[in-house]
Parts: structure tokens; C-alpha cells; sequence
């Protein structure tokens, strides 16, 4: 592989012709070419643009940043566990993802609208999504769980890069609103908001990604691409599916490009702070590639030990997203033991609360999917329910005998 | 009552809509200042600007998904497919997507997402040009699948879509787009249930039921066998999903013979959904099998051979004296 691939400057944006990166740098350590603030070291750095971004974060704001990821964490092993008992059909966990997902999230306003893809558990907690309502997909109660309009979080999506498509057309949907209120008035009553569209780096192969890309650069819509590179699709590594960073794909569809450690908290979190108030000022979208790694399985029915070596998994757990943060504060002075305490007890308790609450999520009935199929009547589904009615009925009886038999002891 | 095409009601359809709904929008390649391949569109973006009518890159799960995120938004995008064998791109978007976000935010969230298609062969064009895919979406759950065969159906049927709160493709024959007909613009069309099927003939010796560019064809043959002294009941079908069966059957329970015409190949095909359902339902009022007349199981055929592929008025009458001979 050669050192120098051929591309094209993209001059939008200062910020983005410092980020070109050769293609040894796709699976190596692109120190060059990545904004990093926190290091594994847990250390502070400096960025010239976005140093600016991370100042404004206070120290409860970081400590709130690393009481999340914790608790995401937490909840991530309960979930899992949950699975290995039979109380969930799959689960697909986010550990080593923690920072890109709070970061982001935290980065975003309650106006923003988020489409996630099926991982962005951390992104959820920081939109309010109750945590064990999220857990009605994975239970089989539910091919949703939670009302996308309490929080302006999306449903999860199970085909790859649809949502991506989704994002772009809500944006174009900000824009119309914008020049609506423009024209009658009502400009500036509500506050400018932009949409965020997750999604990892195996979708990034998917047509509706490059379509999605092509929409949002042509109409200029309000929207941040956040790729999560967790470095394998399944059992597929990334080298396989991009030849270069991802973040300079932007550059083809003529936005800005951002490749960022996902590891670290503040400076994912300044990246799309930056991102997301380009897009509400009306500059256009931004590709971010949140530079992280999947440390456990795909799902629960993957087995990486199968296609990976154990070493790799290593070298990711010593950048590990809480660590950091954690020595950085305690360095810092920001953080004592008490509050770390406080941080375990917290996420042992929410792990209990949604080991409870999951359980006893009541089983549906189907009636409620014949109610959902349309909007409005349809007489087919009319017709296969009332047929369902009468069939069910016709148990009824032998329902009932059975009770009275098990009552009965026989 | 105005006469005008089929072409021409799309397009009075469509402006009426963009007129009185503001958060309409056409959507699709080629619909802004050519006015589209077929011109259904002609016009409108002057009227309304390239807000309202956008011409799109060239990609169909491009338009189709971001009509999605634009309906979540609150917004009631019509798409423009521009033929039908070039859906498939977008097959994914609405078969996995649009269909489903109803159902799958428990009722939360509804698409009501427009999509165009023309559809059907007889124009002597090339491949994937004239296809009839509509049974690979019927079978799709959430959405909703509407042909008009005449103008008045075309000018409503359109605006009625749009109101929809669930997602409506309209597949439009694209051979009768140059079909003129009388158009009741003031009314009772928005009234009107675009879900129903409509008895467009009465008689009694077999009921044809057929939609869209089949629609003229069934009439002809029903004019051929009254001139050999059968009478045969017309049914246009108008709504491929939910298909009105209570029309078909009682037209059925009359008649006693039912042949189901369209272009589509029967393998599979609408057809035989109708005649499984009427089998059920009506089953001793039936005098002979239920007969398909429709396209064979190949590819759609080139241009020079399709008069040998699309159901004409012989294919009808012949599948009339089957049923007749039983």
C-alpha cells in the first residue's frame, strides 16, 4: 500500500485540510492526523480549533461525562448478562464505545434530532431514553420500544445505512421549516436545529450511506455524519472496506471530514459541538469518524476470539475512554474517591432497576400489531383480526377448564 | 367537468396539492423544468419553485429515504419513480422501511409518503421500461397500492394520497397517459374512497375484474362478447392494496364466473390472491374456476413481441369460453 494516496483539497474549512491521512494510517495509529485531547495517558493536549470547544466544559460537566460512560458501561454488562440468561433475545453491546457515544451525545441539544443505528445505547441515555424501555426490542416485546418524540431520538435500525437516508431528509425537513417560519414571521422562535446520523463502519459500505452523503451535499442539509469505526463489521476488519480514512470520504461530496479519537471524551464531544453548529448555521453537513474500537462481540451471538487476535483487544483496552477520564480528573483534583464511589453505587443501582423492570415488561398481544400495521382502517387487517377474534374464542373454553384443572392439582 | 388526460389530471392533481398543502413537495429525477419524462409534472416548478418541486440526484433509495426523513419531519413528499423497473434501488427503502415505521413505533410515527410509478408495457420501449411489479409490494404490509385507469380517478386519486396518513404508491399506466376523459374537478371526488372498486358495466354472464392499462381492454371485450350475445360485468379494481373484495364478491354471487385480467404475470400475481379469495368466499356461487389472463413467467418481453405478451381482447374472450364451458 502505497504512502500517498491521490485527493483532492477541500478549502471550506481550515479545519479540515489539516486532517489528510495516508492509507497506512487506516488501521494503525493515526496520531498525525486525529484530534486527541485526552490522551491514554490521561493527560490534556491542545487543538487550535478545538481546545476552544473543550474549555467551555466544567468540571461537572466532565464529571458528568465520566458518570455516564460508567453507567452505559454498567448497564452494557447487565444487558449482557441478561442475554446469557434467556431474558433477552440478543444483545449488542457498546463497551469501548462509551466516549464516542457520550460525547456525542452530550455535544447535541434538545432541538437536534438523532438517528441512531442498533449500538447507540450511550447516545440514548444522553437523550433521556429510559434505559430499560430500550430493552423492549432486544425482549421480543416490542420492535421499538420508546416514542421518538418524547426525545428526539430515533427508533434503532436494524437494516444498515437506512437511517442515514432518514437524517438527511429530516434535515432537508429543518430547512423547509426555517424559511416556513421566514415567511410568516415566526423566524427565530425556535431555536436552529440540526440532525445527527449514526452509523459504523461496515454501513459505511452501503449504498445509502454514499446516497445519503450525495443528498445532504446537494441540498445542504443540517446534518453530521457520526461513523463509529469500531474497526470491524462483524468479523470483517476495516481494511477490508475502505482504503482510506473514512473521514476523507467528505471530501468527495464536498464537506468537511473529521477523523477524532473516539476514545476520548472531550475531544469527541468538541468535534461535534463544532459540527453540529456548523450544520445549524446553515454551512452544510460533516462527516465525523469517531476512531474507537468494539471491545467485546459484534452481538451476543458473535465470537470474535474466532477472527481476532487477543493482543489487538488489548492494545484498545490500555485507551481505554474511562480510564483516561478517570486519571485525568483525579489528577486534576477534580474528582475524589467519594465521587467515583458514588459513580459504582449509581450504576449498580440503575443495573438493578433494569434487571427488574425488564422482567417484567408484560408480554404483548398481538392485537396491538393488527392496530399498528396502518394509520388508517384497512379492511384486510379488519378482516384477519376478526377472524383471530373468533378463533381465539373458540379456546376459550379449554382455557378455562384447564385453569380449573391446575387448580385442581390434576 | 373537463376533459383532459390521464397526464394532465396527474398534473392538475398534483398542483391542487401544492396549492392547498404547504408542506407538499414533489420529489424525483428530471420533474423540474423538463416537467418530468412523461411531463406529468410540466409546470409546476414554475409555479412553485424548486423548494416545492425538486429535481433529485439520480438515485432511488436517495429519494425514497429521505422522503422518510422529510414525512417524519411533517412534511407530505410525492415521489416521482421515473419507470418502474428502476424502483428497485428504492425497493429496500420502502419494503423495510416506509411500510414499517408505523407499525414499528407502535403507532408513534407515521410516513405519508407518496410514490409514482409508472408502470406496464404497450409503448414499445426497451428493458425495464415496462414492467408490473405491483404484486412484489402488495404483499408488503403498511403499504398501500392505488391505479387509476381514467382521468377523474387520476386527478383525485392523486390529492386523496396525499391525505393519507399511511404510505400510497400510485402505480399510473403509463400507455393510457395520453387517455382523455371527463374530469368533475368540483367534485364529490375528495369524497370519494379511492380504496373502492368501482362497477364500471353491469352484466350478467361473468364478472372481469381488471386495473389500470387492462381497464379499456376489459370494457372492449365486454362491448366483443355483447355483440356475440354475453353479458359480461366490469369491475376496475382502482386499489390493488386493500383490494375490495365485498364489490368483487357480489358482483360474483350475480354473475357466477370471474376472470381477473392485468398485466402482471399471474404466477403470483394479484390475480391469484383474487381468485383464492373469491374461491372462499363465494365459492358455490361459482360456476366455473376463476380464470387469470395475464403475462407469462419470463421477463417482460422486447418491444417487437409484447402485442404477444400483453392480455388484449382475445385473451378475454378466450378465457370468457373457458369459463363458459364448464
Amino acid at each position: 500500500m502505497g504512502t500517498h494516496l491521490p485527493s483532492t483539497e477541500f478549502d471550506g474549512t481550515a479545519v479540515d485540510d489539516q486532517r489528510e491521512a495516508d492509507a497506512e494510517a487506516v488501521l494503525g495509529e493515526p496520531a498525525a492526523h486525529m484530534v486527541q485531547l485526552l490522551g491514554p495517558d490521561g493527560k490534556l493536549g491542545a487543538d487550535p480549533v478545538f481546545s476552544n470547544y473543550a474549555d467551555k466544559l466544567t468540571p461537572e460537566a466532565l464529571r458528568g461525562l465520566y458518570a455516564d460512560m460508567a453507567a452505559i458501561r454498567r448497564f452494557d454488562v447487565e444487558a449482557t448478562a441478561l442475554q446469557r440468561q434467556g431474558q433477552l433475545a440478543l444483545w449488542v453491546p457498546l463497551t469501548g464505545q462509551e466516549a464516542a457515544q457520550i460525547g456525542s451525545g452530550r455535544a447535541s441539544q434538545p432541538q437536534d434530532y438523532i438517528f441512531p443505528t442498533y449500538r447507540e445505547h450511550g447516545v440514548a441515555l444522553t437523550r433521556n431514553v429510559d434505559l430499560a424501555e430500550l430493552l423492549r426490542q432486544f425482549r421480543g416485546v416490542s420492535n421499538g420500544g420508546w416514542n421518538p418524540k418524547d426525545t428526539n431520538f430515533h427508533l434503532y435500525t436494524l437494516v444498515l445505512a437506512a437511517q442515514t437516508l432518514h437524517a438527511v431528509g429530516y434535515a432537508m425537513g429543518i430547512q423547509r421549516d426555517q424559511k416556513l417560519a421566514a415567511a410568516t414571521g415566526a423566524a427565530g422562535k425556535e431555536p436552529d436545529a440540526a440532525v445527527i446520523a449514526y452509523f459504523g463502519d461496515g454501513a459505511s459500505s452501503e449504498g445509502d450511506v454514499h446516497e445519503s452523503m450525495v443528498f445532504a451535499s446537494s441540498y445542504n442539509a443540517p446534518v453530521v455524519f457520526f461513523c463509529q469505526n469500531n474497526h470491524w463489521a462483524i468479523s470483517v476488519p476495516s481494511n477490508v472496506q475502505t482504503r482510506v480514512p473514512l473521514s476523507n470520504r467528505a471530501k468527495g461530496y464536498g464537506f468537511p471530514g473529521i477523523r477524532v479519537d473516539g476514545n476520548d471524551v472531550i475531544a469527541v464531544h468538541a468535534v461535534t459541538e463544532w459540527a453540529l453548529e456548523h450544520a445549524r448555521r446553515g454551512k452544510g453537513p460533516v462527516l465525523i469518524e469517531a476512531f474507537t474500537y468494539r471491545v467485546g462481540a459484534h452481538t451476543t451471538a458473535d465470537d470474535p476470539t474466532k477472527y481476532r487476535e487477543s493482543a489487538e483487544e488489548d492494545a484498545w483496552r490500555a485507551k481505554d475512554p474511562l480510564a483516561r477520564l478517570e486519571k485525568y480528573l483525579s489528577a486534576e483534583g477534580l474528582a475524589d474517591d467519594a465521587f467515583f464511589a458514588k459513580v459504582k453505587a449509581d450504576g449498580d443501582e440503575l443495573a438493578a432497576y433494569v434487571r427488574r423492570t425488564a422482567h417484567d415488561l408484560e408480554d404483548p398481544d398481538i392485537r396491538q400489531s393488527f392496530a399498528n400495521v396502518y394509520a388508517e382502517a384497512h379492511p384486510l387487517v379488519a378482516e384477519e383480526l376478526a377472524w383471530f377474534e373468533e378463533y381465539s374464542a373458540g379456546f376459550a373454553g379449554e382455557e378455562e377448564s384447564a385453569g380449573q384443572a391446575a387448580k385442581a392439582g390434576h | 367537468m373537463t376533459t383532459m388526460t390521464i397526464a394532465k389530471a396527474i398534473n392538475e392533481g398534483l398542483r391542487a396539492t401544492l396549492a392547498a398543502n404547504p408542506k407538499s413537495l414533489l420529489m424525483g429525477e428530471d420533474i423540474g423544468p423538463l416537467g418530468g419524462v412523461y411531463r406529468v409534472t410540466d409546470g409546476l416548478i414554475g409555479e412553485f419553485g424548486p423548494d416545492r418541486v425538486v429535481d433529485t440526484p439520480l438515485a432511488e433509495s436517495g429519494i425514497i429515504g429521505t422522503a422518510i426523513g422529510l414525512a417524519l419531519r411533517g412534511y407530505s413528499p410525492v415521489c416521482e419513480i421515473q419507470f418502474d423497473g428502476f424502483v428497485f434501488p428504492g425497493f429496500n427503502q420502502i419494503t423495510t422501511q416506509l411500510a414499517k415505521i408505523h407499525s414499528r413505533s407502535s403507532g408513534n410515527l407515521s410516513v405519508p409518503v407518496v410514490i409514482r410509478i409508472p408502470y406496464g408495457g404497450g409503448i414499445g420501449s426497451i428493458e425495464h421500461h415496462s414492467e408490473s411489479p405491483e404484486a412484489l409490494f402488495a404483499h408488503t404490509a403498511g403499504l398501500r397500492i392505488i391505479t387509476p385507469s381514467n382521468p377523474h380517478d387520476a386527478y383525485w386519486m392523486i390529492q386523496q394520497a396525499v391525505e393519507c396518513k399511511d404510505p400510497v404508491i400510485i402505480f399510473e399506466p403509463k400507455r393510457r397517459y395520453w387517455l382523455k376523459g371527463d374530469v368533475d374537478v368540483q367534485g364529490p371526488g375528495p369524497s370519494e374512497d379511492p380504496f373502492k372498486a368501482h362497477v364500471l358495466r353491469e352484466g350478467t354472464d361473468a364478472t372481469v375484474v381488471a386495473y389500470g392499462p387492462l381497464v379499456p381492454v376489459a370494457l372492449a371485450a365486454a362491448n366483443a362478447a355483447e355483440e356475440d350475445g354475453r353479458s359480461l360485468e366490469v369491475i376496475d379494481l382502482r386499489s390493488i392494496s386493500p383490494i375490495d373484495f365485498d364489490t368483487v364478491t357480489a358482483s360474483v354471487r350475480k354473475t357466477g364466473r370471474l376472470i381477473v385480467a392485468h398485466e402482471a404475470p399471474t404466477f403470483g400475481g394479484v390475480g391469484g390472491e383474487i381468485a383464492a379469495r373469491i374461491s372462499e368466499r363465494a365459492f358455490h356461487s361459482l360456476e366455473a374456476p376463476v380464470i387469470r389472463v395475464g403475462g407469462f413467467h419470463m421477463p417482460y418481453p422486447v418491444a417487437k413481441v409484447e402485442e404477444d405478451y400483453l392480455p388484449d381482447i382475445d385473451r378475454i374472450l378466450e378465457a370468457l369460453d373457458r369459463a363458459l364451458s364448464y
